[in-house]
């Protein structure tokens, strides 16, 4: 049993898709390498010579779970590139758009890829067979989030009413009234999400970790604002790449993201909540402090419980924007076309997104680049994985492997983690 | 988007900018443009739960993905979902593993199936990022698509 192999693999048919190889010598760690293949590359080259306006719907393609996320990050780049500020209608309006888009994902990850590992079943199927009102409520907690995208985003995947500037249309106030109800009730239940999920039994482990996320002046982060890390780093967006770089590693085709002068470092829910916990609604604050979690949370596997309170904020926040809804008198700011360069970041589910393009003064992009969240906990992850086997190496073959698994989807992470392709070796 | 009780579904499934894993919106697309009466036609990413969402109420469910077993390129499989098991890991979803043969799953599970589901999924050959169909795909899409007109004819007829 000294020396193993724990191997995740995938269905190798398809690039997009990642796996998890562990290594063990003399019942040592030697290696843990996720590889992953990260389709934004390749949009980076479709990009170059297209439209500055068609940035966010082609970006939104490279994510069916978080399409938002994309559009957001490419719009407030070309604005930025163009000088543009939108006004404060529009800006509420794109959050509400993404809190619909925080709800789904947050709600398929937690009940639907993540709960069935606390709960000790395969997965969401098995979950379904023994407790189906729990995927029916799931579901039903999911579709408010669908609802949300459909009216603000005029469809619920890969919304196309978002552009440069603004809005193509914006919802009258009357169309989104029916939608309160039904937040109200997703509200209830996100809060009752948080105290069953805290109630699972999670692993002893916790680390010391570089968080990174957005900070806003007083909104918990979804858009804009600066760049702060748990060393205390506090940068403008357009300083990302003076502090952050992308490295290729040969086991990966996404590159690695690390902090210059400090390494790996963590994005997604957990980073967002220890270092924004003071910009939580107070009952999202409340909602934590009942299930005695935070303000600081350094155990990843925790990160299903904060996804909830994030849920809990989502709901609300949706709940504040509606009620203080007023339509923009327009729903898009003309865009002036000059050539530059701008940056953008906001925060998908599991991370903060970066893009940045430069546009010519005919309109058109010259190159892109896209920091999705995924390429930067990759090294992360490793090291997690590689800490937990460390510590648990002596459990049995095949709860360590699920345990593995587990570490990976702790991220959330937009690869194709089939948990059902799982293969042991000893070597 | 969801259905009108009752109204038969055509669901393309899949990423456009994917090469052969087009191909379901691509043939959504083609049905659309014949207009075949009380068809409602809609694209998809293969996210299951929004595909559970999707056909609620509908009677008629027809759903086309491509799908990658080994078999050659092409190769049109018709599952029936009252009677064949959907073989999980035939339906490829990029980046999580909530995906077409789970919807039918868990559907089934909750009672949310509709009276009748047909899938296709036909053999692709390339899943790399690109535009543009695999040959021995395109070669076989006019009879997919009369297989697809073919049921929606005997559905109407019974």
């Amino acid at each position: 049993m000294n020396n193993r192999v724990i191997r995740v693999d995938q269905l190798a048919r398809v690039e997009g898709e990642g796996s998890l190889i562990v290594k063990m010598s003399e019942g040592k760690v030697a290696d843990v390498k996720l590889r992953i293949f990260e389709p934004p590359r390749f949009f980076e080259a479709f990009l170059r010579g297209r439209k500055f306006t068609e940035a966010p719907d082609i970006t939104a393609r490279i994510c069916g779970i978080c399409p938002v996320a994309y559009q957001m990050s490419s719009v407030l780049a070309m604005e930025d590139a163009m000088g543009l500020t939108v006004d404060d209608q529009i800006r509420q309006l794109r959050r509400l758009l993404y809190c619909g888009e925080w709800i789904e994902s947050h709600v398929l990850h937690m009940y639907m890829l993540h709960a069935p590992d606390f709960l000790g079943y395969e997965d969401a199927l098995q979950l379904a067979k023994d407790k189906p009102e729990l995927v029916a409520r799931a579901l039903k907690m999911k579709k408010i989030g669908n609802d949300v995208m459909n009216i603000v985003g005029g469809r619920e995947i890969h919304p196309v009413n978002v552009r440069v500037g603004g809005f193509y249309r914006v919802p009258r106030k009357e169309e989104l009234e029916p939608l309160v109800e039904r937040l109200k009730w997703g509200l209830d239940q996100a809060i009752d999400t948080a105290k069953l999920v805290s109630t699972f039994d999670f692993p002893d482990f916790e680390t010391e970790y570089e968080f990174v996320s957005l900070r806003h002046p007083e909104e918990y982060p979804l858009m804009g604002g600066r760049i702060v890390t748990s060393s205390g780093l506090d940068i403008s967006i357009r300083e990302y790449e003076f502090h952050f770089e992308e490295r290729h590693v040969p086991h990966s085709n996404a590159l690695h993201g690390l902090e210059r002068g400090h390494g790996r470092y963590s994005v997604g829910p957990l980073a967002r909540f220890n270092l924004n916990f003071d910009r939580l609604s107070p009952l999202a604050r409340q909602v934590a402090g009942d299930v005695k979690i935070g303000p600081v949370v350094k155990n990843p596997f925790k990160s299903i419980i904060v996804r909830a309170i994030e849920t809990v904020y989502a709901y609300e926040e949706a709940l504040r924007i509606i009620h203080a809804y007023e339509p923009p008198v327009t729903p898009s700011h003309a865009v002036t076309v000059s050539a530059g360069i701008g940056c953008g970041a906001s925060e998908a589910p599991r991370g903060m997104l970066y893009h940045r393009y430069r546009v010519t003064d005919d309109g058109l992009i010259r190159d892109a680049k896209i920091v999705p969240p995924t390429a930067q906990n990759q090294p992360t992850i490793e090291e997690d994985v590689r800490l937990f086997v460390t510590k648990y190496g002596g459990l049995p073959r095949e709860e360590l492997t699920w345990k593995c698994e587990q570490a990976v989807r702790n991220y959330d992470p937009c690869i194709s983690c089939a948990t059902h392709f799982v293969r042991l070796e000893i070597t | 988007m969801n259905g009108e009780a009752g109204h038969n579904l055509l669901i393309g499934v899949g990423n456009e900018f994917r090469n052969d894993d087009a191909l379901g919106i691509l043939v959504a697309r083609e049905i659309r443009r014949r207009n075949i009466p009380g068809v409602t036609v809609v694209e998809r990413s293969g996210e299951g739960t929004a595909l559970m969402d999707t056909w609620a109420g509908a009677e008629l469910v027809i759903l086309v993905d491509s799908i990658f077993s080994g078999k050659a390129p092409g190769l049109i499989h018709r599952l029936d979902a009252a009677r064949d098991k959907i073989p999980r890991g035939f339906f490829h979803y990029s980046s999580h593993d909530f995906g077409v043969a789970e919807a039918v799953g868990m559907a089934r599970e909750l009672n949310l199936l509709p009276g009748r589901v047909i899938i296709y999924g036909i053999e692709g050959k390339e899943f790399g990022e690109g535009i543009g169909l695999s040959d021995q795909v395109v070669k076989n899409i006019p009879q997919l698509i009369a297989m697809i007109e073919e049921d929606l004819h005997a559905f109407h007829a019974a």
